[in-house]
């Protein structure tokens, strides 16, 4: 039925299965728009949040997305100012992922806020001294960049680029891709380095204050580059993720291992600066505030906040992922690879929960004890909602977008009949057939 | 935002600041203006082509 909006030489489900499948994810969306509602409509007391949690399980959803969708800057800054020319066959996905995270933050932001209708005061309105604003300002310029990175993808679709317009706008954005990615690095750094520098200047909770280099703390660089190495992570996650949800290879083995190795030695660079910026916190920063480093992690209900989540935050989801992407027998290895990809997302989601929700638990004054929080079903509803949002526009991008290169290539296909069919097709095959016929 | 909202200073905070913001929405709008333009004088171009 839609075979004539689907890419050539590609073989895409049934419309039927297609149908059914949009039908399930949007069951989910639904639930989310109905919560989206409620808390549109009778405000912030849907949540959970109080004066201890300001920021909740929106925030920690937004900085994760935020630090997932880091695979987009990172991959367009490898593919088109470093000259890493095996990425462009996986650059499409990427910004693709990194469009989803970053429309999901911004919903977020938007339910978050409390008063949508006054948005806007945070551009208008600028305070100039808050990281959050420049938060603010970059993770919309970006969103634009990314939107502008996604367009050329959309005017690629068969029936779009026939019209010679859109077919020379796809061209000439893709010429002066690299001046969008350059904007895009520019960008992506001050806003994630921004959401790190939030905790990090909290010098009334010691738990997330660090010292650092001039107006910076040192979570703001850290910020910035576990999202360069773990953005990838996930970029490769959802590669893998949707060639085994579709059942065939999309992107060659040499093209993901490469991404990996470069995420992998990020990783590790990462690795070393977070721990000696722990060991510096523990042992020095914390102490000069009155606070013991065990301090942080003892005496809280249910032991939720214990030592085990230091140590699966460095240790295991980031010294192991880190070891595994280094070393060209754990790339190679299907199981390992996609071991190390997880657990450096599973890493990265863990510190910005740290960094955000453990840092408001704390208590800071002598008299108070932990905090505890469990978000409401309208929170945590209106946090999947952007993931099935993100989960059919993914969808329908990749059944009637060329995101994939290499598809062709690596799935040989026989075109279907109403595909030969068509007058272009007729054409391209008689002009490929002449020179046989001489 | 702007200068001539009332809460405005001319101080090195505003000025990186905004500096910064203005720098690249200005590269990002001059980038599509450019492609837009050049696409439909190709695009104009080619119809001249198709009607000799």
């Amino acid at each position: 039925m839609d075979s004539a909006l689907i890419p050539k030489g590609v073989k895409r489900c049934p419309t039927w299965q297609f149908v059914l499948w949009i039908g399930a994810v949007s069951g989910v969306l639904l639930w989310g728009v109905v919560a989206m509602v409620l808390i549109y409509f009778k405000g912030l007391n849907q949540t959970n949040m109080n004066n201890a949690y300001g920021f909740a399980l929106w925030i920690w959803a937004d900085l994760a997305v935020i630090a997932l969708g880091g695979g987009a800057f990172f991959t367009g800054f490898l593919r088109y100012l470093v000259g890493k020319d095996e990425l462009k066959n996986i650059v499409n996905y990427a910004v693709l992922v990194g469009f989803c995270c970053y429309v999901s933050a911004l919903m977020i932001l938007g339910f978050d806020i409390g008063q949508p209708l006054r948005g806007w005061f945070i551009f208008w309105h600028a305070n100039v001294h808050s990281m959050l604003t420049e938060v603010a300002f970059c993770l919309s310029a970006y969103l634009g960049v990314l939107t502008i990175e996604y367009i050329p993808l959309i005017l690629e679709n068969r029936q779009i680029n026939k019209v010679p317009f859109f077919h020379h706008l796809a061209h000439n954005m893709h010429e002066i891709m690299a001046v969008f990615a350059a904007t895009g690095a520019f960008l992506s750094f001050f806003h994630q380095g921004s959401l790190g520098g939030v905790p990090g200047v909290l010098f009334a909770r010691p738990f997330g204050y660090r010292t650092g280099v001039f107006v910076w703390p040192w979570t703001f660089f850290l910020f910035t580059w576990s999202a360069a190495a773990c953005g990838p992570c996930f970029t490769i996650f959802i590669t893998k993720l949707t060639e085994k949800i579709v059942g065939k290879k999309l992107v060659k083995d040499n093209v993901i291992e490469l991404l990996a190795k470069i995420s992998g030695w990020m990783l590790t660079g990462y690795i070393i600066a977070k721990i000696i910026d722990t060991v510096y916190w523990a042992t020095v920063t914390a102490p000069s505030k009155g606070f013991a480093f065990m301090d942080f992690y003892t005496n809280n209900p249910g032991s939720i906040y214990g030592i085990w989540i230091l140590i699966a935050e460095i240790g295991i989801c980031g010294v192991i992922p880190a070891a595994i992407l280094i070393t060209d027998r754990g790339r190679k290895s299907k199981t390992a690879l996609w071991l190390a990809v997880l657990l450096a997302i599973i890493g990265v989601c863990l510190n910005r929960w740290v960094m955000v929700l453990q840092v408001l638990a704390v208590p800071v004054l002598s008299f108070e004890s932990w905090f505890t929080y469990f978000p409401s079903w309208q929170e945590i509803a209106t946090t999947i909602l952007p993931v099935a949002l993100g989960t059919i526009v993914v969808s329908l991008s990749y059944r009637y977008l060329p995101v994939f290169p290499q598809e062709r290539e690596l799935n040989p296909y026989e075109p279907a009949a109403d595909d030969v069919l068509e007058p272009e097709t007729q054409e391209l095959a008689e002009a490929e057939l002449k020179p046989a016929q001489a | 935002m702007f200068p001539f909202s009332f809460e405005w200073i001319w101080d090195a905070g505003h000025m990186v600041f905004m500096g910064g913001l203005w720098y690249a929405l200005t590269i990002m709008g001059l980038g599509v203006t450019y492609c837009i333009i050049k696409a439909a004088v190709d695009a104009s171009g080619e119809n001249d082509g198709n009607h000799h």
